[in-house]
């Protein structure tokens, strides 16, 4: 309950920051905050929208949490996203003629290969002592982009644009749930993210990963193999991050366009930076989250303020749950 | 390929450049004292966005150019008061920073997107007026060119001859060992951050106030990452970041040379070679202390208390 109150006045405190910058650019806070609430959680087609924004956070989050659980810092789930969509995309137009049901599968796979490989590099960095992941990962961040554009303005670019595909066949289109924009990958992060804490409560390589995570040294002297650990989790993770790219291509956009991603990838380490990495709290950050940028839009269309806007938001509520402050001020423990 | 073009790449280089070498030795002051700053591509937008705002309703570049840089300056402290006071993970922090960049630059520039401005002058470089006027043309930069080299030159004077950068590099290798020995680390932190804004911040100037002579969103387009790329690529070091800089910026401006020439690479595949050569560097180091990166660097400074 404490924790809850806590996080509440938070938000207030990132609600009011932003209150004044609203203020100062002539708008009513009061009026911009109601209709960020009433147009979100207010009606069905608005939650349905936050549903669409919290999917591929909940992929990427959980590709950040799972190698962290072994203690290693994936700052590259948006490099992987981009490849993850890069390598689907080249099956959706490739086997274009296929059924949906080979077809998607297909994509999907194709998906996590490809943000796997761009993971697989780090890894095997890592794993040999030559290069930290930190560093690694933020690198080919930047690098992925370049691929995919270089793919789409030199390949694949539709005969109108030059900046994106041709639009996907509806074969190579995920499924979409109740007449909404809500695709069949949130009920396929959720179900992952099940999957994820049974598999780190439940099961053998789930202890052995919270033995590395707690004590890389003593794991290794106890015979667990970190090398292969560190290698498999960081592909995993990868390819987690592939399968958010391919389900962005696939569901949202249903086309590549060069640049989709704005820092998912990104939002993605922070998330799960914020909920410590668990499965239940990376559903809870997601979902906040995704109301504040679902928001962002009605700020674009009712108040004609700039979308990009909303980060200010987004960063403020960030920096006071990164700041803690606290209730009453407590003494610490000596 | 003639004579002409290859100095025409040389001035492309040194034009996109000069934002590239300011803004990594910003994050050479940052890194140095041990605080990894990746919030850099937020702090160049709000910069640049601050700064074309101020020169645009002053009409006075040099203002805007002050602007600018103490908007890096205030935005580094943020991450300052994160990272020091509040003990939050410089990781973490340093993205949300560069959120917080996207959505106020997009708020500061709001207004002016389009608009035009008289950016700073153009002065010939001396002894090129006896050149042809295509030559000349070629060589007429702006003052924060000139003065990025002595920029270099003064971060590695303030980093490696005064008592201020020792203490500065004491903390980004042992806070606590620097602690010990008398100093603050926390206030050391935070000076090298101010200092590492403000070098930023002249970067950030240069493209939107010198360079491009506009604003639109995200127009740094991934510039702060290329320093983060540069600092480890130049191992810290600000004179090494001068040749880092004009290599980086000159595998871009290499492509139009090598379209002049009828051999035709994708542009995006040349922009990837910084990032390239910079993994390719770290490998070649292979975990070896060589690299002489701050031992202590993205450690939070947890305090004796």
């Amino acid at each position: 309950m404490n924790g809850l109150l806590r996080y509440g006045l938070m938000i207030f405190i990132a609600l009011v920051l932003f209150g004044l910058i609203l203020l100062v650019s002539g708008r009513s806070p009061i009026g911009s905050y109601r209709d960020i609430f009433t147009s979100t959680l207010g009606s069905a087609y608005g939650f349905s929208e936050v549903l669409v924004a919290m999917t591929p956070m909940l992929l990427t989050a959980l590709a950040v949490a799972l190698p962290s659980r072994i203690g290693l810092i994936n700052v590259g789930v948006e490099g992987q996203l981009y490849m993850g969509a890069c390598f689907a995309t080249w099956g959706a137009l490739t086997f274009s003629d296929l059924p949906a049901w080979v077809l998607l599968p297909g994509m999907a796979l194709l998906g996590m290969i490809g943000g796997g490989l761009w993971a697989l590099i780090p890894g095997i960095l890592r794993a040999m002592g030559l290069v930290n992941e930190t560093i690694t990962t933020l690198l080919m961040n930047s690098v992925a982009p370049m691929l995919v554009s270089f793919a789409v303005f030199g390949f694949w670019h539709s005969p109108m644009d030059t900046n994106k595909t041709p639009n996907f066949a509806p074969s190579a289109r995920l499924p979409t749930l109740f007449g909404t924009r809500v695709d069949l990958s949130l009920l396929i992060g959720l179900a992952l993210l099940v999957l994820f804490w049974f598999f780190m409560k439940s099961t053998r390589w789930g202890l052995e990963m919270r033995a590395i995570g707690g004590n890389p040294q003593a794991a290794l002297r106890n015979g667990i193999p970190y090398r292969t650990y560190v290698i498999s989790a960081l592909c995993v993770g990868g390819a987690i991050a592939g399968l958010a790219g391919m389900a962005q291509v696939s569901g949202f956009y249903g086309v590549l366009l060069a640049n989709f991603s704005r820092g998912t990838g990104f939002m993605g380490f922070l998330i799960s930076w914020l909920a410590g990495g668990d499965p239940l709290g990376i559903v809870v950050t997601s979902f906040v989250v995704a109301v504040i940028t679902s928001g962002g839009n009605l700020l674009q269309l009712t108040r004609d303020l700039p979308y990009a806007m909303i980060n200010i938001l987004l960063a403020l509520t960030l920096f006071v749950v990164l700041a803690k402050p606290q209730l009453a001020r407590r003494r610490k423990p000596a | 390929m003639t004579f002409l073009s290859a100095l025409g790449v040389l001035s492309s280089a040194i034009f996109s450049g000069t934002s590239l070498l300011y803004t990594t030795l910003g994050e050479i002051f940052d890194q140095r004292s041990g605080t990894v700053n990746l919030g850099l591509e937020g702090v160049l937008l709000v910069s640049a966005s601050a700064g074309f705002s101020v020169t645009f309703i002053t009409g006075n570049p040099y203002l805007g150019v002050l602007v600018s840089a103490l908007a890096g300056g205030l935005m580094n402290l943020i991450l300052g008061y994160l990272t020091i006071t509040r003990r939050a993970s410089q990781l973490a922090s340093g993205l949300a920073l560069m959120f917080f960049g996207f959505g106020l630059s997009a708020w500061i520039g709001r207004p002016y997107v389009g608009a035009r401005i008289t950016g700073l002058p153009r002065l010939p470089l001396p002894g090129v007026s006896a050149l042809p006027v295509l030559y000349r043309s070629l060589f007429q930069f702006d003052p924060l060119i000139y003065l990025v080299l002595p920029a270099a030159v003064l971060a590695w004077w303030l980093l490696f001859r005064t008592r201020w950068g020792l203490g500065l590099r004491a903390v980004g290798e042992s806070a606590d060992a620097a602690f010990a020995s008398g100093r603050d680390p926390r206030l050391i932190r935070y000076q090298a951050l101010f200092v590492g804004g403000l070098f930023a911040g002249l970067g950030a100037a240069h493209l939107s106030i010198a360079y491009a002579m506009n604003w639109t969103e995200y127009m740094t387009a991934g510039r702060g990452f290329i320093a983060v790329a540069l600092v480890i690529f130049s191992k810290w070091h600000p004179i090494r970041a001068i040749v880092g800089a004009l290599l980086f910026s000159g595998a871009v401006a290499f492509q139009l040379l090598l379209q002049s020439s009828g051999i035709h690479i994708s542009p995006f595949l040349l922009d990837t070679i910084p990032y390239v050569l910079t993994i390719a560097v770290l490998i070649a180091w292979g975990g070896t202390r060589r690299h002489s990166a701050p031992a202590s660097l993205g450690r939070v400074y947890q305090g004796t208390e």
